[in-house]
């Protein structure tokens, strides 16, 4: 077992393909307040866990910092998470950048979502729309997205 | 990843994607892409090292001066080649009353308990299994293995989920027994080959399917490939 056996079986899964690519122009890096939106269904313990083909979000306050893995497949190595939060959700990191100016600010709230979808019409119609005005609602200006 | 990024990108969001497998995120092309050959479940790359993952995030917001959509490639890769396992002395048997697996879990309880401590309950047991109830989880794997249905074996939920705490509980446990940091994988590959546990999940997916259970009840009890 090789993590490329794991990635080539990927390769038949479909993937949304987008007519258009929306592009929306960043205000300078300096002033921006920056979020990650993580697809490795963390969330707080007190948090509902995730179903197996949950389409929905969950809000990650900046502290405490006590994610939980809540992500259904087995097809990805957890151990880098359970040494280190910042080797998928790099808040640590991002703390740093706007210390040093950077980064204008990071913000109080982030989100997760599964990335274990097979179908994401839901994630289109709803709760992508809704993560985004959330985040737009908290002044957010870049969102760095993570996978596992 | 990179359909939020559409997503979001349309409703007034710069975004940047980091990506682990090339295909997709070369398919989806995202309005930022960063893919990152690195391994799947870390897309910094490298953990506990701040200064790796301030070059990937480096790069990944350098992609932010772009005046158009753009899709780069990190210039270092991490490559798993499927042979490192984590080396982690084992309690020897304690009770040999018990099956080996059961007597494997509790030696190995000690260990959990300090990993959990020092990091808390990232990926550990409690999902569905908590770490009291591990044993417990085994035995009805060990009841599946033997061919009892697993609907009636005491599974104490979806197999694929419970599995999945009882692989938590051992790589948690893991962090402590072994006295390095492991390359990602090696700690799957140390459960799933190296383990009675591992054996009796492993035996009792096998004998899942041979009993033609639905494919999604046991395939998810191990990584795809296996």
């Amino acid at each position: 077992m090789a993590d490329s056996d794991v990635k080539a079986m990927t390769a038949n899964i479909d993937v949304v393909e987008f007519e258009e690519t929306a592009f929306t122009t960043p205000v300078p890096l300096r002033e921006a307040k920056v979020a990650i939106v993580t697809s490795a269904s963390l969330h707080h313990p007190e948090d509902e866990d995730f179903s197996p083909m949950d389409t929905g979000y969950r809000v990650l306050k900046s502290q405490p910092r006590d994610y939980v893995m809540g992500h259904w497949s087995p097809n990805f190595d957890a151990t880098g998470f359970a040494l280190d939060i910042n080797t998928v959700f790099p808040i640590d990191r991002l703390d740093e950048l706007a210390a040093q100016g950077t980064i204008g600010s990071v913000a109080d709230e982030h989100l997760a979502y599964a990335g274990n979808q097979f179908d994401l019409s839901a994630i289109r119609l709803d709760s992508g729309p809704a993560g985004a005005k959330f985040l737009k609602e908290q002044d957010v200006d870049v969102v760095l997205l993570t996978p596992v | 990843m990179s359909t939020l990024a559409h997503i979001f990108e349309a409703e007034g969001l710069a975004t940047i994607a980091l990506g682990s497998i090339k295909s997709q995120i070369e398919t989806a092309a995202p309005p930022r892409g960063l893919w990152c050959d690195f391994p799947l479940g870390r897309p910094l790359g490298v953990p506990s090292d701040s200064e790796f993952q301030h070059r990937v995030l480096g790069k990944a917001l350098e992609l932010l001066d772009s005046p158009e959509p753009i899709f780069a490639e990190y210039d270092v890769s991490i490559i798993d080649d499927g042979t490192e396992v984590m080396a982690c002395p084992m309690p020897p048997r304690h009770d040999p009353d018990l099956h080996p697996a059961i007597d494997e879990a509790n030696g190995i309880r000690p260990a959990y308990e300090r990993a959990i401590a020092k990091y808390g309950n990232r990926v550990g047991a409690g999902r569905t299994v908590e770490a009291d109830d591990i044993t417990t989880a085994i035995d009805a794997f060990i009841r599946v293995a033997d061919g009892i249905p697993w609907k009636e074996a005491g599974v104490p939920g979806i197999p694929a989920r419970v599995s999945q705490d009882i692989r938590g509980y051992y790589e948690t446990a893991a962090l402590a027994l072994s006295d390095h940091a492991p390359s990602a994988w090696a700690g799957t590959r140390w459960f799933l080959d190296h383990t009675e546990a591992g054996k009796v999940v492993m035996a009792a997916r096998q004998a899942m399917a041979d009993a033609g259970e639905m494919q999604p009840i046991w395939f998810y009890m191990a990584p795809g490939d296996r």
